[in-house]
């Protein structure tokens, strides 16, 4: 490729050629400072769109199978496509689109191949809702601990697909067909049982995300999105559903994502997600100043829609209904703004969900009473709670160890 | 154009047509009328688009790998827990650890007291406030199929799918009889797998919130 002058290129040229002038404006004092940007003209268009360099964007916590969507830093609801949280159980395959096929068989009366050419001629569907992932929960997590670090784990995706009902008719889903196996094709072949009333009801083949095809990360070319329901039941690099009569007792429904409880049984099939808000703003590591906070954050719940948030800014003593931020979609992160004066002292903020099933997002004590001490980090939602410190400092408010 | 459904295509098309024949005259109107479905009506869904193609018997047993509870999906083959050990020693051990205690990956042996799960009043009353829970295969796995269907897909991960029938009965055998749910000379196969019994078996219950 021929040698082109680059944004960056012209970035820096301004700066060395302007700069001067820029300092020492003609005719008075400049109210901006730094750089002058009438003085020359900006840089052109191009072929893909870059963010701003004073906005970086990145995921956080970013381990081998896991990132998380740096919450603290978004402002909408739709979660960027390129900080859409992860987690793989074998890594991202690399599939290319040619090869990729869909069988659909067992209790149907047309076993069928389809490619994804063919998924794409169906009637299409779109939905926006997040997606949240099982385990989305601090580990440990001490006063520096930003949103992202709490519950990064879920973001919020306009989806577009073919409605899996769609394809079940397609293929002569039969009666006694009650729950389907969807299947990947990573090298964890991962597989997990979903009732067929999940399949009849909103589930979709997602093919495209955020009005593009999906990321390799988020199960390119195509995935199953089960809105409102744990992350790992969506299974991306969706290459096989299987039709039977009962569910398959896969690893992952069995020895992994289930709910142990203090009673001694064990939750299993913990589909759907309960209702969970937290604060992004402020947050840790923001320092405010004293005087009007606007509180923001985010509700969502996989049971239906955000109807209330309420806000404490007194450590959860009384509650006050924040405002919520249209448009308040089903199974979607919800915005929430509230309001504050604060008057310098030491304060402690939390949100609270309630959704239209009538469910309250509960806190982490009366959590801990239901799933006993030894409860696996999976499905909780806890209220969260953030510190204000004299001097304007807002940290994490430090939980004691689960199986304290 | 063959990204467009039969369904979109006359739908966007038929406003466009019934335009075209209304500006060429009311004879025009009149004949794309009585050919059409009314201007402004979209076709009801067919019941099937005739999208895909049908999957053959082939195609589908080579992906067909899940077994179920009830051992449908076992291949024949067969294995004990001396045929598996060497197997274990050479593919699992560097993660799970020499004896399945654990290491990089998750223990797969161990669970004390007898017959109790990890969590819960009998296992609060018998650790007290100590160590970290363990969930193995011998206190938390409800199905010994399971314990096939995963090795068979997933494992070893730096080369999944790649063991053979006997080699993954093998397996299944040395972590059952380790965890002392089989005996040590039983001999597993798509008949006898099925049948044994998992210690958290009953533990697990499908419970609404």
């Amino acid at each position: 490729m021929a040698k082109t002058v680059t944004r960056r290129d012209l970035l820096a040229g301004a700066a060395g050629t302007i700069g001067a002038a820029a300092l020492a404006p003609v005719g008075g004092r400049a109210l901006a400072q730094g750089r002058d940007t009438t003085k020359l003209p900006g840089a052109p268009a191009s072929a893909l769109g870059a963010r701003s360099p004073h906005e970086p964007l990145v995921r956080g916590a970013v381990r081998g199978a896991a990132s998380r969507t740096p919450l603290q830093d978004l402002h909408g609801i739709i979660t960027p496509s390129d900080v859409h949280f992860e987690r793989h159980h074998a890594g991202i395959p690399a599939v290319d689109p040619a090869d990729y096929r869909l069988l659909i068989h067992g209790l149907v009366e047309r076993p069928t191949v389809l490619t994804l050419a063919d998924l794409k001629r169906f009637p299409a569907t779109s939905r926006i809702c997040f997606l949240e992932c099982s385990g989305n929960y601090p580990q440990e997590a001490g006063p520096e601990t930003k949103p992202e670090n709490v519950c990064g784990m879920t973001s919020t995706t306009e989806w577009t697909g073919v409605s899996l009902a769609t394809l079940f008719r397609e293929v002569g889903a039969r009666p006694d067909a009650t729950w389907f196996l969807a299947e990947g094709q990573d090298a964890a072949v991962m597989t997990r049982s979903v009732p067929m009333e999940k399949a009849w009801d909103d589930a979709l083949i997602a093919y495209a995300q955020n009005g593009e095809a999906l990321r390799p990360a988020q199960g390119y070319p195509a995935r199953l999105l089960l809105p409102g329901w744990e992350g790992n039941s969506n299974v991306k690099w969706l290459r096989r559903l299987e039709l039977g009569d009962r569910p398959f007792m896969t690893r992952e429904e069995t020895s992994k994502y289930t709910d142990p409880l203090a009673d001694g049984t064990a939750r299993q099939f913990s589909f759907v997600f309960d209702a969970r808000s937290i604060i992004t703003s402020p947050a840790y590591p923001d320092v405010v100043e004293p005087g009007w906070i606007e509180i923001r954050g985010i509700a969502w719940s996989g049971r239906g829609t955000i109807v209330q948030v309420d806000v404490s800014t007194d450590g959860g003593r009384t509650w006050q209904a924040a405002r919520l931020q249209e448009p308040v979609l089903r199974q979607a992160h919800t915005r929430f703004r509230h309001l504050w004066r604060w008057d310098g002292g030491p304060a402690e903020i939390m949100s609270r969900a309630t959704d239209d099933s009538g469910y309250v997002q509960p806190t982490r004590a009366a959590l801990r009473a239901t799933r006993g001490r030894r409860a696996r980090r999976y499905h909780l939602n806890p209220i969260t709670a953030w510190r204000v410190e004299r001097g304007g400092r807002v940290v994490y408010r430090e939980e004691p160890p689960w199986d304290a | 154009m063959g990204r467009l459904t039969p369904c979109r295509t006359l739908a966007a098309a038929l406003p466009v047509a019934v335009l075209l024949a209304g500006g060429a005259g009311p004879e025009g109107a009149g004949r794309v009328a009585a050919q059409e479905p009314e201007a402004g009506q979209a076709p009801a869904s067919p019941e099937r688009f005739g999208f895909g193609r049908a999957a053959t018997e082939a195609e589908i047993a080579a992906w067909n790998i899940d077994v179920r509870p009830d051992g449908e999906g076992l291949p024949a083959g067969e294995g004990t827990a001396a045929s598996g050990a060497p197997i274990y020693a050479r593919e699992c051990a560097s993660c799970h650890g020499a004896a399945g205690e654990g290491g990089v990956a998750d223990p797969l042996v161990g669970y004390e007291p007898e017959s109790t799960p990890p969590f819960g009043p009998r296992y609060e009353a018998w650790r007290g406030a100590g160590d970290d829970v363990r969930f193995t295969v011998g206190n938390y796995w409800p199905y010994a199929t399971t314990l096939y269907d995963y090795i068979l897909r997933a494992m070893p991960s730096d080369a999944p799918g790649t063991l053979q029938p006997d080699e993954v009965y093998g397996l299944v055998a040395w972590i059952l009889a380790e965890n002392g749910i089989i005996a040590r000379d039983a001999v597993l196969d798509a008949a006898t797998l099925p049948a044994v019994e998992m210690p958290a078996r009953d533990i697990f219950v499908p419970q609404e919130r």
